[in-house]
């Protein structure tokens, strides 16, 4: 069964994006490397996003080898500069 | 006892200070962040913050607690500002109290530096002359992993 993943995107990769948001749709067992290959090969824009962002899975900083689940929310995460 | 917490609006460093008064304690420290009005020889005439705001909540509180944890105090209060700043504004207060002052330079230094390598937050610099562009930060840690579906 295929899952829904929500993908946010924050400063330089929401430019990116063009959107601050995304629902996408990836196969059962997919990781979260998978979605970030899916986003990249959408062509244009996203394909200027890093192969390897950091993630972060449900608001904690994550692997991109991890697993998905239905209802996760990801987010790519731009060099952070924060203070 | 300790606060942690994203703010729309000014941050005022006279009450941050007051916040952490206690008087057993008999050092107080203030570090401010504060847009400074040029980078790299260039004008800059502000800095708009972004935040993951659910997520820098949850980090910046994590963060604190290890400050407290690690430096035994919990008289500590850091507000950081998101949204669009003009240059002298303060983009990030720190205050802490403890008993002696070392405890409180190492947790306020702590801080900040934790902030900057692990805050989900960017800043976009907009320049004098006109134009604007993200900084380019720090890469933050990767998680632990999820481990096995359950």
């Amino acid at each position: 069964m295929p899952l829904i993943v929500r993908t946010l995107f924050f400063a330089a990769y929401r430019d990116l994006a063009g959107e601050p948001s995304a629902e996408v749709e990836l196969p059962d067992g997919a990781r979260v490397s998978d979605l970030v290959a899916c986003l990249r090969e959408r062509g244009g824009a996203f394909a200027r996003l890093p192969p390897r962002p950091a993630v972060a899975l449900n608001r904690c900083y994550a692997s991109l080898e991890d697993e998905l689940r239905a209802g996760d929310e990801v987010a790519l995460i731009p060099p952070v500069a924060g203070g | 006892m300790a606060r942690a917490v994203l703010v729309r609006e000014p941050i005022d460093p006279a009450r941050l200070l007051a916040s952490v008064e206690d008087d057993a304690h008999g050092a107080a420290l203030l570090f401010l962040g504060v847009v400074r009005d040029h980078v790299a020889g260039r004008a800059v005439r502000g800095i708009r913050y972004e935040a993951y705001e659910e997520m820098a909540a949850d980090v910046l509180g994590a963060i604190v607690t290890e400050a407290c944890r690690l430096l035994g105090t919990d008289r500590i209060t850091v507000e950081h500002r998101v949204g669009a700043l003009a240059v002298g504004e303060v983009s990030l207060g720190i205050a802490v109290s403890s008993p002696h002052r070392a405890e409180a330079y190492d947790a306020s230094r702590y801080i900040i530096e934790e902030v900057k390598r692990r805050l989900p937050v960017w800043k976009q610099e907009r320049y004098a002359e006109g134009g604007e562009a993200w900084v380019e930060g720090a890469l933050p840690p990767a998680g632990p992993g999820r481990g096995p579906r359950p």
